[in-house]
C-alpha cells in the first residue's frame, strides 16, 4: 500500500473518530440553540462532566466499561434538568449578553469544581482490555478502541436520527425548532418538551465526552478549551439542525486531523479562516434555515 | 405623470410558501388608497416589500417613477418613502419630542453627528414642535411615550413618519388597538393630510376605508383580487365572498 | 411659529442640553485616580492595570452596551494595539505618544475592516465571527514568532520618555500618570460620542433596529463608525499595556482577556458610560486579593458572582445603584 494511500486513510480513519466525539458532544448544543434560541457556551461542561463520571467510576470503583458509559449518560442527564431548572430556565428569551455571561460563570464554576474534586491534570484512560490494542483488517491495523469510537458513535448517531424521525417526541421537537408558536398552538407542552430534548442533549454530550475521553482528554479546563470547536461545530452546520452537525463535525475532524499530519502549524488558523468564509457565505449554517 | 408608487409582478416566497404572487399596483400622486383582504392576505408583507424591510423573489417598484427594488431601506426613506407600523415602534422611554426630533434630525442629515450633543439643535425642535402642534401633540411633548394612552401613540407613531417629510406614506392600521372613543382623533387627523402625500392605509374597518379612501384594492393570498373604487367593491360579489365566505344571494 | 410655541421649544433645548452637561460626581473618578497615586505609592503596576482595563472596557460599552454588538473577540484589537506599539519601540520608534496614536490608528484600521465584513452578520453568526477574526489574529502572532517572539512574548523595546521629560521609572509613577491621562481623554471622547446625535441613534439602533431603518437611518454606517471607534480604543489601551511594561505576550489577544473585559464590564454595569470605572477595580483588586492566593476558590466565586448579577442584577453595580436610586426618590 503506498504511503500516500496509507496516510489518506489515517487521517479519514482519526478524523471520523475525532469527528464523531464532536458530533456527539455539539448535538446536544444545536437543539438547545435552535430549540430554545438559548446560546449556551458551557455546553462542553457535561461533555467534561461525563468523563469525569466515566473515569471516577472505572478508575475508583472499577465499574465495567459499558456501565460505567452508561451511567455517565445517566447521571449528566439527569443533572442537567436540576441545572436547568434552576438557572437556564429563568434565562429563556433574555437577551444575548445575559446568556453568553450566565455560561461563562458556569464554566468558571465547573473549572473550579472539577480541580477541587479531581485535581488539575487530565483524567487516565485505560479503555477496557478487548477495547485495547490493534485491529487487524488485514491491509492495515487500526487502533481497537478508536474503530469502537467509530462504530459506536455511527450506531448512536443512527439511533438519535431515527428517533427524531420516526418517534412523536422527534416529531414534537422537529416542530417546535420549527416554529414554536405554532407547536405550542397545536398544543406541545414546549417547557416540558425542552426539558427533555436539554437532557437528552447533556447526556449526548456526556456520552461523546466519555467515550471520547481518549481524543479529548478530561481535564478542569476541557469546556474551555474545546469550546470554539463545538461552536463552529453547530454555527457552521446550523443551528436547530441534526444533521448539520454531523457534516460540520466531519468537516472540522477530518480537516484538523488533515493539517495534524501534514501541516501542524496551520490547523487552527486555516479552520478559523475556514469557519469565517463559510459562515460569511451561509450565515445560517449549513443545513440552517435562512431567516 | 409618474405614479407616486407602483409594483410590477412583485413576488416573495418563503420555499413553498408564496406570500406575494405577482402583485401589480399603482399608487397615484395625492391618493386616498385603501389596501384590504382577510388576515394572512399579506398586505403587511407587501409593505415591508416596498420599503424594503423585505426582499422581493422577483419583480421591480418604482417610487416616482425611479426603480427603488435595489435600494436599502434608509435610502428609500431618504427618497420620500415613510411608513408607521401595525404595533407601536415607538421608543417608550423616550420623550414624544425626542422620538419626533430623530425622525426630523434623521431627514435633516444632522443625526451623525458626534461632536454637537444631542438636542442643541434648534432647528429639529422647532420643526418638531410644530408638527406636533398640527398633531395636537404639543402639550405632550416632554411626556414619555410610554406615559401616553395607546391612540394618543399611534398618533405620535404618525407624527414620527410625517417628520420625515414623505411623498409617499404607507399607514399600516393606523387604527388598530385603539379604543373606539379615541380612533375617531386618528380619523380626523388622517382626513387632514396634506393632499399632495400619495398616502395608501391597510386597514380592516370597513367604516374607515370607506370613509377615508378614494381608490380600494383587495388582497387574497398574495395576489390583488380586484381594484376599483369603493362602490365598485362595496358591490363586488367576488369580494364579499373572500370576507363573508359565501355566494352573494342571486 | 407662535410665541408661546417657541417659548416651549426652547425649554424643551435647555432640558435636553442640561442632561450633557458635567455633573459634578462625574470629578469623582478622576479625584480618586489622583487620590490613589499619593495613597498606594507602592501599587501604582496594579493602578496602571486598572486604568489601562478601564480604558479597554469602555471602548467595549461603547459597542456593546450602546450599539448592541455582543462580542467575544474585542481583544483583537487590544491586541494589535500592544503589539503594534511594542514592535514600534522593539525596533527604533521610541517615542510614545505617536506609537500610541499610531497603534490607535492601526486598530481602529482592523476594526474598519473586520465591521466591515462581518457586522451584516447577526446573533450567533455574529459572535461566531468576532470570536474567529481574535482567534486567527492570536495564531497568526503565535506563528509569526519571529516577528512577535511567538510564545515567549515581544521583549526589547525602548520606550523614550513622555514629551521628552518624563522618563518611565521603576516605581510606575510616570506610568501611572500616563495612563490616567489616556483614559481622561478616551473618557472625553466616549463620552461627547454617548451624548451626541450619533450616539442617541446608536441606543436606538439598539432598542429597534426596525425603526432606525423605517426613519431612514444608515444603520450598518453607524454601528460601523462605532466598532472601528471603539477598536482604536481598544488598541491605544493595549499600546498603554505595551509601553509601560514593556512586554507583549499573546494572551493580549485571548479569549480569556477578551473573557474577563466582558465580565468587568457587566459587574459595573453595561451601557451607562461608568460600569466600566466601577468593574474593572471591583474585578481587578478582588482578583489582586483573592486569585493569587487560591486560583481556583477565585474561578468558583467570581463565576458565582456571575451568574448571580445576570439572573438579579443584570443592570450591575450601577443598575443596582440606579434602582435604589428611584426607590428613595419615591417613583421605584
Amino acid at each position: 500500500m503506498s504511503a500516500a494511500v496509507s496516510a489518506f486513510i489515517s487521517i479519514a480513519f482519526h478524523g471520523l473518530a475525532y469527528a464523531m466525539v464532536l458530533y456527539l458532544v455539539s448535538v446536544g448544543l444545536s437543539v438547545t440553540m435552535g430549540l430554545m434560541g438559548f446560546i449556551n457556551l458551557a455546553h462542553g461542561v457535561f461533555a467534561a462532566a461525563g468523563g469525569y463520571v466515566m473515569t471516577r467510576l472505572i478508575n475508583a470503583y472499577h465499574v465495567p466499561f459499558p456501565l460505567a458509559v452508561a451511567a455517565a449518560f445517566v447521571v449528566v442527564g439527569a443533572g442537567s434538568v436540576v441545572l436547568e431548572r434552576l438557572l437556564y430556565r429563568r434565562l429563556y428569551g433574555a437577551d444575548e449578553l445575559s446568556q453568553v455571561l450566565m455560561t461563562v460563570g458556569l464554566i468558571l464554576m465547573s473549572v473550579a469544581i472539577f480541580k477541587f474534586f479531581w485535581g488539575p491534570l487530565a483524567q487516565p484512560m485505560q479503555p477496557p482490555a478487548y477495547l485495547s490494542g490493534q485491529l487487524d483488517l488485514g491491509f492495515r491495523s487500526f487502533p481497537t478502541y478508536r474503530s469502537f469510537l467509530i462504530v459506536a458513535g455511527a450506531a448512536l448517531v443512527t439511533l438519535l436520527w431515527l428517533g427524531l424521525e420516526r418517534t412523536r417526541f422527534g416529531a414534537r421537537i422537529r416542530a417546535a425548532v420549527d416554529n414554536r408558536r405554532m407547536a405550542q398552538s397545536v398544543g406541545i407542552d414546549t417547557d416540558r418538551l425542552f426539558t427533555l430534548a436539554f437532557a437528552l442533549g447533556s447526556g449526548l454530550a456526556a456520552l461523546g465526552g466519555a467515550l471520547g475521553a481518549e481524543i479529548l482528554a478530561i481535564d478542569p479546563g476541557y469546556a474551555q478549551e474545546h469550546l470554539i470547536y463545538f461552536l463552529i461545530v453547530v454555527a457552521v452546520g446550523g443551528l436547530g439542525s441534526i444533521k448539520g452537525p454531523f457534516f460540520a463535525a466531519l468537516l472540522l475532524g477530518i480537516t484538523d486531523t488533515a493539517f495534524k499530519y501534514k501541516l501542524p502549524e496551520f490547523g487552527a488558523f486555516f479552520i478559523y479562516a475556514m469557519t469565517l468564509a463559510l459562515l460569511l457565505w451561509r450565515p445560517q449554517g449549513l443545513f440552517g434555515r435562512s431567516s | 405623470m409618474n405614479a407616486a408608487l407602483e409594483t410590477h409582478g412583485l413576488c416573495k416566497s418563503f420555499g413553498a410558501l408564496a406570500v406575494a404572487n405577482d402583485i401589480e399596483f399603482r399608487l397615484e400622486p395625492g391618493a386616498r388608497h385603501a389596501l384590504i383582504g382577510p388576515n394572512g392576505a399579506g398586505k403587511t408583507t407587501f409593505v415591508n416589500l416596498v420599503t424594503g424591510a423585505l426582499a422581493p423573489s422577483a419583480g421591480r417598484i418604482l417610487l416616482d417613477g425611479d426603480d427603488i427594488t435595489a435600494l436599502p431601506q434608509a435610502q428609500r426613506v431618504k427618497r420620500g418613502l415613510a411608513r408607521t407600523f401595525q404595533i407601536n415602534t415607538l421608543f417608550r422611554g423616550l420623550s414624544v419630542l425626542e422620538n419626533v426630533c430623530l425622525a426630523i434630525g434623521e431627514r435633516m442629515g444632522v443625526a451623525g453627528d458626534i461632536y454637537r450633543p444631542a438636542g442643541s439643535r434648534r432647528d429639529v425642535v422647532d420643526e418638531a414642535y410644530a408638527a406636533l402642534e398640527r398633531l395636537g401633540l404639543a402639550a405632550e411633548a416632554q411626556r414619555l411615550v410610554r406615559e401616553l394612552s395607546y391612540g394618543r401613540q399611534r398618533l405620535v407613531e404618525l407624527a414620527v413618519a410625517l417628520g420625515l417629510k414623505p411623498k409617499v406614506l404607507l399607514l399600516d392600521e393606523p387604527a388598530a388597538g385603539v379604543p373606539s372613543s379615541e380612533s375617531g382623533i386618528i380619523v380626523d387627523t388622517i382626513e387632514s393630510l396634506p393632499a399632495d402625500i400619495a398616502l395608501l392605509i391597510i386597514e380592516h374597518d370597513m367604516d374607515l376605508v370607506f370613509r377615508l379612501a378614494r381608490r380600494i384594492t383587495v388582497l387574497v393570498q398574495g395576489a390583488v383580487l380586484v381594484e376599483g373604487t369603493p362602490q365598485e367593491i362595496a358591490a363586488d360579489p367576488r369580494v364579499r365572498e373572500v370576507y363573508l365566505g359565501e355566494r352573494a344571494p342571486a | 411659529m407662535s410665541d408661546a410655541l417657541a417659548g416651549r421649544a426652547t425649554q424643551a433645548v435647555e432640558a435636553l442640553l442640561r442632561r450633557h452637561r458635567l455633573r459634578p460626581w462625574e470629578a469623582l473618578p478622576w479625584l480618586a485616580g489622583a487620590a490613589a497615586f499619593f495613597a498606594f505609592p507602592d501599587y501604582l503596576a496594579l493602578g496602571s492595570q486598572i486604568l489601562i482595563n478601564i480604558l479597554f472596557a469602555l471602548s467595549l460599552d461603547l459597542i456593546l452596551g450602546y450599539a448592541g454588538i455582543v462580542t467575544l473577540g474585542h481583544a483583537a484589537f487590544f491586541g494589535v494595539g500592544a503589539y503594534t506599539a511594542g514592535l514600534l519601540a522593539a525596533h527604533g520608534w521610541s517615542e510614545p505618544l505617536s506609537g500610541l496614536v499610531v497603534a490607535g490608528l492601526v486598530a481602529g484600521l482592523v476594526g474598519l475592516v473586520s465591521g466591515a465584513i462581518i457586522l451584516r452578520t447577526r446573533g450567533l453568526t455574529l459572535l461566531m465571527l468576532t470570536l474567529m477574526i481574535a482567534v486567527m489574529l492570536q495564531e497568526a502572532a503565535n506563528k509569526a514568532g519571529s516577528v512577535t517572539g511567538g510564545a515567549d512574548g515581544l521583549q526589547g523595546m525602548d520606550v523614550a520618555p513622555v514629551l521628552d521629560l518624563f522618563r518611565f521609572d521603576l516605581y510606575g509613577r510616570v506610568a501611572y500618570l500616563y495612563c490616567l491621562a489616556l483614559l481622561f481623554l478616551g473618557w472625553l471622547a466616549a463620552r461627547r460620542i454617548v451624548h451626541s446625535p450619533f450616539g442617541r441613534s446608536l441606543t436606538g439602533i439598539r432598542e429597534n433596529e426596525a425603526r432606525m431603518h423605517a426613519i431612514g437611518s444608515p444603520v450598518f454606517r453607524r454601528r460601523l463608525t462605532i466598532y472601528a471607534i471603539a477598536a482604536a480604543l481598544a488598541g491605544i489601551a493595549g499600546a498603554l499595556l505595551a509601553q509601560t511594561t514593556q512586554f507583549v505576550a499573546l494572551e493580549v489577544l485571548s479569549f480569556e482577556r477578551s473573557g474577563a473585559v466582558l465580565i468587568m464590564l457587566i459587574l459595573g454595569g453595561v451601557g451607562r458610560l461608568y460600569g466600566a470605572f466601577i468593574g474593572v477595580p471591583l474585578y481587578m483588586i478582588l482578583q489582586d486579593r483573592f486569585a493569587q492566593a487560591d486560583p481556583v476558590y477565585w474561578d468558583f466565586w467570581i463565576g458565582l458572582l456571575l451568574i448571580i448579577v445576570v439572573v438579579f442584577a443584570r443592570g450591575g453595580v450601577l443598575g443596582l445603584g440606579e434602582r435604589i436610586a428611584q426607590r428613595l426618590s419615591g417613583r421605584g
